[in-house]
């Protein structure tokens, strides 16, 4: 046997991704970071002290076996470790790029203690590029069951959730609104970061599973909730239609032409590919001095997009400081390096707009960091004529989102105060047999947190249906009688998979 | 794929044509005041047209289109009876309020008279009595007179050029309408931007409650972009989700026009695009 790593023995430095040159990749929309090849994840997987206490475990939020999955690369099984990735996570290329790993898995590493922390997403990646490539799929034996789920959005959150119901044998059909599935995934990140192409190849692994999908949509519209659970027969429905519906500033001039939140932005050069208009028929009309407000992802993302499409100058305009923007620290960086203007503690008062009703520039003030606020960040206070002028011709409003009001207007589901979906601690919702997750339950938030909630949803599903939750292992107290026992599994058992010999 | 099959075409002039599609779900779901959203083919873009008329037995919903721009007159040279459209979502937007309104006038302007077809039509069923009032540049525009006449117990039609009707714009007659009778409930008014702002003004002094059907550029029209934000009173609403129906006297027009234009360059240059294309291809645009 191996002789056990320690914290010495180990790689010491975090292996490298390759990435492309940042002037060469403000020219297109190719992925920034290439991937590991196959002698880097050797060498990353070495690095893994496969510690019995498993942090990174539970700083995952849907529990993958990431020790486990670690060593399988080490010792060059890589089918292996797909099958332990998704025995958990059917989506290993996505969260692998998107996850924000410096505050789950990779945040509470052990290695991480003493040197960088093992890089977890990017071997998920590389097994879950790995997997496409080869066209492996992880497709369980699924034992058919009489109930017919539907889920309400193909974003993370409804995926998850579909997934889940899926594999412990319903009928599950995913209706989305738009002409293509995936949610935040397909029309928000964009495909430097992630591609639309994995995307779609690991929908197609849903379908693989029996999952349907139902494009062009509106549920809230085209019928109800309540219409669902009655004359459609659904036994149960998920919600996770995302939160939607962008924040403005209410600040004077928002109407002008040239000004759109990043959503509206993102949709047009993502999903509806205007970045290639006119072979692609919706226009974008990108500006020249191009001011982003916000300092989240969806700030980063817009700012970054629109270098790619034409901007000679785009500015990140934020009140508060870098150390209190809630972008990833690697999105930031990457932002810079690509040539992006980082305007802290500055804030918006304006818009100015020119004789054909189009933003020319924003007045915008200074600010400090004054005492800390009920949730512990500090608050910024303007400093007094500190205003000026930013010479701009678009501005995009990253700001966050509120609740989509369709499913409130046209159901009976109890909402929030802010007008989220209220749930309880299982994500039930006032309706029985409803249940829903994500952006729409807890406002904006990041995908592994939606497909957490699509998780946590479908067992709460499962155990509404009476289903076996498979993630949970029956241990009975008499278990030890070998009279209660068959082949290893307990009589009282229901529901385990009929083997056919 | 056999999904939103076109089942009727008909053409009313060379720029206004009708496409009925089926879609038994969405037929039964459709209520007066609600639009769709198409997408012809896969690099298309999406765009927002209101349901002109709905039929649940036959499982069709109609739609009414005006050729102005790239989708739409590559719409009215691809969209033959049995093709089929990419993508074809809604009913969307809150369905108008069809109120205990016992006097009604439903203004239609231009290609605004479809959708106005089914509100009249609802009023008509609840008990109201329906002024129709028609906007056409020429008569040769003229379309559905029959179908107005079959539920409005009045109808008046204006002409640009006075070819058929009273000559003037629909203001002409609603002013008409409301001298004709002092106890109007309400005005229901649809056309382009400019007619409803009209027609908000001419109801403003009589203080007659006016509803428009307001027409911003949409992309996914679910209330996720915001790119149909309006301005109503002191507040920004979404037209697709919060509208599209709007009190016309709350309603900032100039501020809804001036974000109508933000694309005409882009828009001029993807026309101009497709129709060199199409004449590379041999004139393939003007085979009728």
């Amino acid at each position: 046997m191996a002789k056990k790593k320690t914290i010495r023995s180990i790689p010491q430095d975090r292996t490298p991704m390759p990435e492309q040159a940042p002037e060469a990749r403000v020219k297109n929309f190719d992925e920034v970071a290439c991937g590991y090849r196959l002698e880097d994840a050797l060498v990353e997987s070495e690095r893994c002290l496969d510690c019995a206490d498993q942090p990174c475990v539970r700083g995952c939020p849907v529990g993958i076996d990431i020790p486990a999955f670690i060593k399988k690369i080490a010792d060059k099984n890589f089918h292996g470790a797909y099958d332990v990735i998704t025995d958990t996570n059917l989506l290993p290329s996505v969260c692998g790029r998107v996850c924000p790993q410096e505050n789950q898995c990779e945040g509470v590493c052990t290695v991480g203690e003493s040197l960088e922390p093992v890089a977890i997403g990017r071997l998920e990646r590389f097994v879950g590029d790995m997997a496409i490539a080869e066209g492996w799929t992880n497709i369980p034996y699924i034992e058919r069951q009489r109930f017919k789920i539907g889920i309400v959005g193909s974003g993370p959150a409804g995926m998850a959730c579909a997934a889940d119901m899926a594999k412990a044998g319903c009928d599950v059909t995913v209706y989305e609104a738009f002409h293509e599935p995936g949610g935040v995934l397909k029309y928000g990140i964009p495909d430097f970061r992630l591609p639309n192409s994995v995307v779609d190849v690991e929908i197609g692994k849903l379908r693989q599973l029996g999952i349907k999908f139902e494009n062009n949509t509106l549920v809230g519209r085209l019928f109800t909730i309540e219409q669902m659970l009655s004359e459609m027969g659904f036994h149960a429905v998920f919600v996770g239609t995302g939160a939607g519906y962008p924040s403005f500033m209410g600040i004077p001039g928002e109407s002008l032409g040239g000004v759109l939140s990043a959503n509206e932005w993102l949709t047009r050069c993502n999903l509806m590919r205007g970045r290639d208009f006119p072979s692609f028929d919706t226009p974008l009309q990108p500006g020249k001095r191009v001011a982003v407000i916000g300092a989240g992802n969806t700030a980063m993302d817009a700012m970054r997009v629109s270098l790619r499409v034409g901007a000679e100058k785009v500015y990140c305009v934020y009140r508060r400081s870098a150390a209190e923007a809630p972008a990833r620290a690697e999105e930031i960086h990457h932002a810079q390096q690509e040539g992006i203007e980082f305007l802290w503690l500055t804030s918006p008062l304006e818009l100015l707009g020119d004789d054909s009703k189009n933003v020319r520039a924003m007045r915008c003030e200074r600010m400090e960091l004054g005492e800390p606020d009920a949730s512990g960040r500090r608050k910024p206070v303007p400093v007094a004529g500190s205003e000026f002028e930013l010479e701009t011709d678009m501005v995009v409003f990253a700001i966050g989102t509120n609740a989509n009001p369709i499913l409130g207007q046209t159901s009976g589901l109890k909402l929030n105060k802010r007008g989220y979906i209220a749930t309880d601690e299982n994500l039930a919702t006032s309706m029985a047999g409803v249940y829903a997750g994500g952006d729409i339950v807890t406002g904006a938030a990041t995908v592994i947190m939606a497909m957490g909630a699509g998780r946590k949803a479908a067992r709460g599903m499962k155990a509404f249906l009476g289903l076996r939750d498979t993630a949970a292992v029956y241990t009975p107290a008499a278990a030890d009688d070998p009279v209660a026992r068959i082949f290893g599994i307990d009589r009282r058992e229901r529901g385990f998979a009929r083997v056919h010999l | 794929m056999a999904e939103f099959e076109i089942v009727a075409r008909a053409d009313f002039s060379d720029v206004t044509y009708l496409l009925e599609v089926r879609h038994p779900q969405m037929a039964r779901a459709a209520r007066p005041g609600q639009f769709v959203i198409v997408m012809e083919h896969e690099h298309g873009e999406r765009i927002p047209l209101t349901i002109a008329d709905f039929d649940a037995a036959k499982g069709t919903i109609t739609l009414v289109i005006q050729a102005v721009g790239k989708t739409t007159k590559e719409m009215q040279q691809n969209c033959r009876v049995g093709t089929h459209l990419h993508a074809l979502v809604g009913p969307m937007g809150i369905p108008s309020h069809i109120g205990k309104a016992k006097k009604v006038v439903c203004v239609g302007g231009g290609l605004g008279v479809a959708p106005i077809y089914p509100q009249a039509r609802a009023y008509k069923d609840s008990g109201a009595y329906v002024i129709g009032v028609l906007g056409f540049r020429n008569k040769g525009l003229m379309f559905w007179e029959d179908k107005f006449r079959a539920c409005c117990d009045e109808l008046i039609v204006c002409t640009d050029d006075g070819s058929a009707g009273i000559k003037g714009l629909v203001t002409e007659g609603i002013k008409q309408a409301v001298s004709a009778h002092a106890d109007i409930d309400e005005v229901v008014a649809i056309g382009p931007p400019i007619m409803m702002k009209g027609c908000s003004d001419t109801t403003r002094p009589f203080g007659i409650k006016t509803m428009v059907s307001l027409n911003p550029v949409m992309v996914d029209g679910t209330g996720m972009c915001g790119g149909c934000r309006v301005k109503i009173g002191d507040g920004i609403k979404f037209a697709c989700v919060d509208g599209p129906d709007f009190d016309g006297h709350q309603v900032d027009f100039d501020d809804l026009m001036a974000r109508l234009g933000r694309y005409k360059p882009t828009e001029k240059a993807a026309l101009q695009a497709w129709q060199d294309s199409c004449r590379l291809r041999g004139g393939a645009g003007h085979e009728h």
